[in-house]
């Protein structure tokens, strides 16, 4: 779960990372009630969206004066702000956070993530701040620094020192500032169990004072029952309302593109399907992996959720059957035709445990529409070929 | 022949008695698995599916001597499972549980590396030695036994692969679901030269996906070690981009983790990759009639 820049800073804060003052305005009235109580002089009007390169899509702005303020907040709320991490239909904006202005003497880039090959958390910090951080790794890799942190000892003394001296820090407040800094983060990130932090820029103020100027946080999903705080911070309309409505269902569902509904169970063989698909002509519609528990009623939700897209042509059931039973899954397309209008081919391939018995309920069911596959190839093939209308 | 488990392992299960566990179990059971208890807090003395229940994998041990535990704990203590399993002088874990959060398992596998425990998993679907030993919640029935050994991240991709395989004629020796969380036990790179060993594995089938390097690990030890053929599906060639990979995330690994990106490093390893998972068994098939 992805969370607001103005909530990772009420995170900071609390755990004393140096934030600059500001105030969340869901209206042009409250953004500048919040900067005439924020004083000024400057102020920074923020887009509010979970995506990053917010700035060069217009949705960041410099105001000078309370009626700049007005102006911009005006101009970004509303808004349906576009960045290279939103895709082409952008997203709506429906929250600025004002900021108090802040003395930028340079720019610098701190984050931490989980290092998957070390299995501890990795910092990550550069000289480069206000960049796009994948560009820093690709033309110049050294100036990307990376200090594992063993969780069984903590953050110590020489993971600063290895920070400071690799950022170039000689100050020695500087030095201790900075250490200071980065040791609240990595006690942050794992006191909350978040999956990554960053902070793009994190400056140094006239002054030599770091301050997180962006904040950037993930949480493991797995993890949000024990930290009901963070759950509350969870903005719904930041979500795509057909993956959340899957999800209520334990349905994991991503829209594509295509022309093929897919149905699987498993995370592998979904994107396994999908590539199939592609492998032979056609082009999927969706990822759908109804997970381990499907009953009929899941099953007639997906079918749902799938034949909302008015791009979809056929519908390609996949299912092995490990912990789902084939058997739940034919009850569950039987139910899904009686709750749904599936005006689509269904093609329906299930193998694995109880598949004779499903095989049966569907023979003796009858359904109209619905086409049996023997296998994954088949299976494949056929739904291609119903999706050009040539089955 | 096979790995890691056979007919003699001695097994237990950790949530023994709660509502997956004893399903699964009986199904093992069922299968032949040689499972000589469970725990579960508070249920000691008592018997289950015919098999005595302890409160402590410590008492567990020490009565039957088992080796490998199987757990079926809930997500918030698989941790605690794991650790509790190292203790007591468990050489492997596998962990069935899907949705165990990733900083307890930072703990857990070291805890766990600490006393020489290997782990599986965890969200995976378990180990199997066709015909001998199932520890996990595949179909055991499509598991022939045969000369094919078989690594995947993905539990129905498993299936699927041993299935065609099985319907080419051939078989499997041993199959091990390893898991697709961010931190799993043993990987690619543990279990390739276990194949290599195993005299009755002639063929090894390996199903990776999008996300980490764990194949391209795998890619270069093959190059350096493995002579035995290795067929190859990377699940997500068209899956879209950055859905679960945060930001910063996809640096760590370079440019990384995509399908792509391993399916190259894997064939300039001498893997016969295939683009589709329908093709698996064809491809086994093909590399051992070359033999």
């Amino acid at each position: 779960m992805n969370i607001h820049e103005y909530q990772a800073k009420q995170i900071f804060a609390k755990y004393g990372v140096p934030t600059p003052k500001g105030k969340i305005a869901h209206t042009v009235e409250e953004a500048v009630e919040n900067a005439k109580e924020l004083g000024g002089p400057i102020w920074v009007v923020k887009a509010q969206i979970h995506a990053g390169g917010r700035g060069l899509g217009g949705g960041v702005k410099l105001a000078k004066s309370l009626d700049e303020v007005r102006e911009l907040a005006d101009e970004i709320l509303g808004m349906t702000l576009i960045t290279h991490q939103t895709g082409p239909e952008g997203k709506l904006v429906q929250k600025v956070y004002i900021e108090d202005g802040a003395d930028i003497q340079d720019e610098l880039y701190l984050s931490v993530v989980l290092d998957r090959a070390a299995e501890m958390p990795i910092i990550m910090a550069s000289t480069e701040g206000g960049m796009d951080i994948e560009t820093v790794a690709e033309k110049t890799p050294e100036k990307i620094i990376k200090v594992q942190v063993d969780p069984s000892i903590g953050f110590q003394g020489f993971h600063g020192r290895e920070l400071v001296f690799g950022l170039g820090i000689t100050d020695k407040v500087q030095q201790k500032n900075m250490i200071d800094f980065a040791k609240k983060l990595y006690t942050l990130y794992m006191e909350n169990d978040a999956e990554m932090i960053e902070i793009n820029p994190l400056i140094r103020t006239g002054e030599g004072e770091f301050i997180a100027l962006d904040g950037k946080m993930g949480f493991d999903d797995s993890a949000l029952g024990r930290h009901p705080d963070i759950e509350a911070m969870r903005d719904l309309s930041e979500e795509d309302p057909d993956e959340r409505e899957a999800g209520k269902y334990g349905l994991s569902y991503i829209a594509l593109d295509g022309e093929i509904g897919c149905m699987v169970n498993g995370a592998g063989l979904a994107m396994g399907t999908m590539d199939t698909i592609n492998y032979m002509g056609g082009t999927p519609a969706n990822f759908l992996d109804v997970g381990g528990s499907a009953n009929a009623e899941t099953v007639a939700k997906g079918f749902e959720i799938i034949l909302k897209n008015p791009n979809v042509k056929a519908i390609f059931v996949n299912i092995f059957g490990g912990i789902v039973r084939c058997d739940r899954i034919a009850n569950g397309i039987l139910e899904a035709t009686k709750l749904v209008d599936v005006h689509v081919p269904v093609i329906v391939r299930l193998d694995g445990t109880n598949a004779p018995e499903a095989a049966e309920i569907l023979k003796n069911a009858n359904i109209k529409n619905v086409i049996p596959a023997t296998d994954l190839a088949d299976g494949a093939a056929k739904a291609v070929a119903a999706a050009k209308g040539e089955l | 022949m096979s790995i890691l488990v056979n007919k003699d392992t001695k097994v237990i299960v950790q949530g023994f008695t709660g509502k997956e566990g004893s399903f699964h179990a009986e199904q093992c059971l069922d299968y032949g698995t040689n499972i000589v208890g469970g725990v579960t807090p508070n249920k000691g003395g008592q018997e289950h599916l015919g098999k005595p229940v302890f409160n402590t994998v410590k008492e567990a041990v020490d009565t039957t001597g088992a080796t490998v535990s199987m757990i079926f704990v809930p997500p918030a203590f698989v941790a605690d499972a794991v650790m509790e399993a190292a203790d007591a002088g468990i050489e492997l874990a596998v962990i069935i549980t899907e949705g165990a959060p990733v900083r307890d398992m930072m703990y857990a596998k070291q805890y766990a590396t600490k006393h020489n425990m290997k782990t599986i998993g965890p969200n995976c679907p378990g180990i199997i030695t066709a015909e001998e030993c199932k520890i996990g919640i595949m179909p055991g029935m499509i598991f022939k036994k045969g000369n094919v050994g078989l690594i995947s991240k993905s539990g129905t991709l498993t299936y699927e692969g041993a299935n065609q395989v099985v319907k080419e004629g051939y078989g499997i020796t041993t199959a091990v679901g390893i898991g697709g969380d961010p931190i799993i036990g043993l990987s690619y790179k543990q279990i390739l030269p276990m194949f290599e060993a195993d005299p009755e594995t002639e063929a090894i089938v390996m199903i990776g996906e999008i996300g980490g390097d764990l194949e391209i690990q795998a890619a270069k030890l093959i190059k350096e070690q493995i002579t035995k053929p290795v067929v190859a599906f990377i699940a997500g060639q068209t899956a879209p981009k950055g859905k679960r990979m945060g930001h910063a995330g996809a640096i760590i690994s370079g440019s990384a983790g995509t399908a792509k990106e391993k399916m190259e490093a894997l064939e300039a390893a001498g893997v016969k990759v295939v683009v589709s998972p329908a093709e698996i068994g064809k491809a086994v098939a093909e590399v051992l009639a070359k033999k």
